[in-house]
């Protein structure tokens, strides 16, 4: 499904990703640690072709994505959702047209968005609040949104980039039984993480990435004691995240 | 197609301020540009018509020379492609010429006994450019007294008229590049307005074409808005300089202004044009940053 071969990535003198290699299968749940800096957001840029890799080569299904032109990065996108942190929905839309709108730029009919934006919408279990805007909902409520957005034009992989990091526990294992239902129904998911207590508890494969080169692949792995955010802004990080 | 001409709409109105400074500017440009337009244009068909004056040599013939000579220099010269006309001109037929020239003066050259005119050869070509040839050939025929043409005067006047094309030439391009500058700032404050909505649509697997397109529009509708006021705006001040000038000119130079309904279309489709290139050329400059990949 994705397969890294000997990539690395530098920029200028530090280092991304180095002689990274990996295989991620069709309707795999994969939690991608470590520290900030180790190259998780280098790992995710590369699937996306938003950067290009100095060495080595990335599969997609069976299409090199590294020897693809930019015209193909469009079509490449439409097959991976997206979730970010922080949300990033339209504040002038509604929840229906922020999600509609992820079909009607790539030129989906009318029709089709009738009909798919609502399945969308009760799959992640927000119809209710359709018709108002990102600002009147709870930060659950506007990631559930934003998942709805992501997977609205069935994407085979979706990439979670911390999708509970604004969110209280509760609301955070809300969201990750969502992403377990939407991997149930044969969606790859790709998580990057700093939530040990969500890692530990899905009990799911694990890929932890250290100064750019993966140092541990579990199938069934927890949240390593080496993932842990070093130095002062990673022991914030860490008191707020030991509150999951 | 139907969401790019709806939101470039909505953008355009959003931003009422600075698009009514790029209204503004671009039809500032493309009015000085018409201005100048208009002329090259009517330099370049004064001098048109003055060249037509120009296109004659005259071969003024030795007296001792016979009628059966120049006459087969006539045939030659017929026989070149670039003779448009040849004709013979009698020293009598000349001084009666000479003599409308004087009009009610006439009698001034009565008084000489003897004509002073030469018989000559008139010849015309078809292309201005083609004198030098002719007179090439006149030279190697005897009989000739002296050729008469207006090879600097033509060259003079020739020069002038690339000079006036090439500066216009300049000036417009200049003027279209400043344009382009002061459209694609406009359309960046809207491109940074919207760089979320960007960057979303971009993850969703938007095409680069699907997210230019409004912009694209925006600068195209800011183009031939502006083309149209400008467009108006010359069409009624060389309206009134045809007005006042118009008679003054056909006397002088005999010659008139180049009319406005022959220029105003195809002023129209110019402005229009520039308006839409540099609209559109204006949008995709400030979006380049925005669409690398």
């Amino acid at each position: 499904m994705i397969e890294y071969k000997n990539v690395t990535k530098t920029y200028g003198a530090n280092i991304g990703l180095e002689d990274v290699s990996v295989r991620i299968d069709k309707g795999e749940f994969v939690f991608l640690v470590g520290p900030s800096g180790a190259g998780k957001s280098t790992f995710i840029k590369l699937m996306l072709k938003e950067i290009k890799p100095d060495s080595g080569s990335i599969h997609f299904d069976s299409l090199d994505i590294t020897k693809m032109s930019n015209r193909g990065v469009p079509k490449l996108r439409r097959s991976i959702g997206i979730v970010f942190q922080d949300f990033r929905l339209l504040p002038k839309k509604t929840v229906y047209e922020n999600v509609a709108f992820a079909m009607e730029i790539i030129h989906m009919g009318p029709r089709v968005i009738r009909r798919q934006v609502p399945q969308a919408l009760s799959l992640v279990g927000i119809s209710s609040k359709a018709s108002e805007y990102p600002d009147e909902l709870s930060a659950g409520e506007q990631q559930r949104v934003a998942i709805a957005r992501a997977i609205v034009n069935n994407p085979s992989v979706l990439i979670a980039d911390e999708p509970t990091g604004n969110l209280d526990p509760e609301t955070a294992w809300e969201i990750m039984r969502l992403l377990e239902q939407i991997n149930l129904r044969g969606t790859t998911v790709v998580m990057v993480t700093h939530a040990k207590d969500i890692v530990n508890k899905m009990n799911r494969r694990v890929i932890s990435i250290r100064n750019g080169r993966i140092t541990r692949d579990e199938k069934k792995g927890g949240y390593g004691a080496d993932d842990e955010e070093i130095g002062g802004a990673g022991l914030l990080l860490q008191g707020r995240l030991s509150g999951l | 197609m139907s969401y790019a001409i709806k939101q470039a709409f909505k953008q355009f109105f959003r931003n009422g301020a600075m698009s009514a400074a790029s209204l503004f500017s671009i039809s500032a440009i493309l009015l000085i540009l018409g201005f100048f337009f208009l002329l090259a244009v009517n330099v370049s068909n004064l001098a048109e018509s003055v060249k037509k004056d120009f296109d004659t040599i005259q071969l003024h013939l030795l007296d001792s020379a016979e009628y059966a000579r120049s006459e087969s220099m006539m045939k030659k010269l017929k026989l070149m492609p670039e003779v448009s006309e040849v004709r013979y001109l009698t020293k009598d037929q000349a001084m009666e010429d000479f003599k409308k020239l004087f009009g009610d003066k006439a009698y001034l050259l009565e008084m000489r006994q003897e004509n002073p005119l030469p018989n000559s050869i008139i010849v015309k070509v078809r292309r201005i450019e083609d004198v030098d040839a002719v007179v090439a050939r006149a030279k190697s025929f005897d009989g000739i007294e002296v050729i008469k043409y207006y090879k600097e005067a033509v060259n003079r006047l020739i020069r002038f008229t690339r000079f006036i094309q090439a500066g216009a030439m300049a000036l417009i391009l200049f003027l279209v590049v400043i344009s382009i500058v002061v459209v694609s700032n406009t359309i960046k404050l809207t491109v940074v307005a919207r760089d979320r909505e960007i960057a979303i649509m971009k993850y969703v697997g938007a095409t680069n074409w699907f997210i230019r397109g409004p912009f694209l529009v925006e600068g195209i509708l800011m183009g031939v808005i502006s083309a149209a006021i400008s467009a108006g705006i010359v069409a009624l001040v060389y309206a009134r300089v045809i007005d006042l000038f118009g008679t003054d000119l056909a006397v002088m130079l005999s010659t008139s202004f180049v009319p406005l309904d022959f220029m105003i279309g195809n002023l129209a489709v110019i402005f229009a044009a520039l308006g839409a290139g540099i609209g559109a050329c204006g949008s995709i400059i400030s979006m380049r940053r925005f669409l690398d990949t």
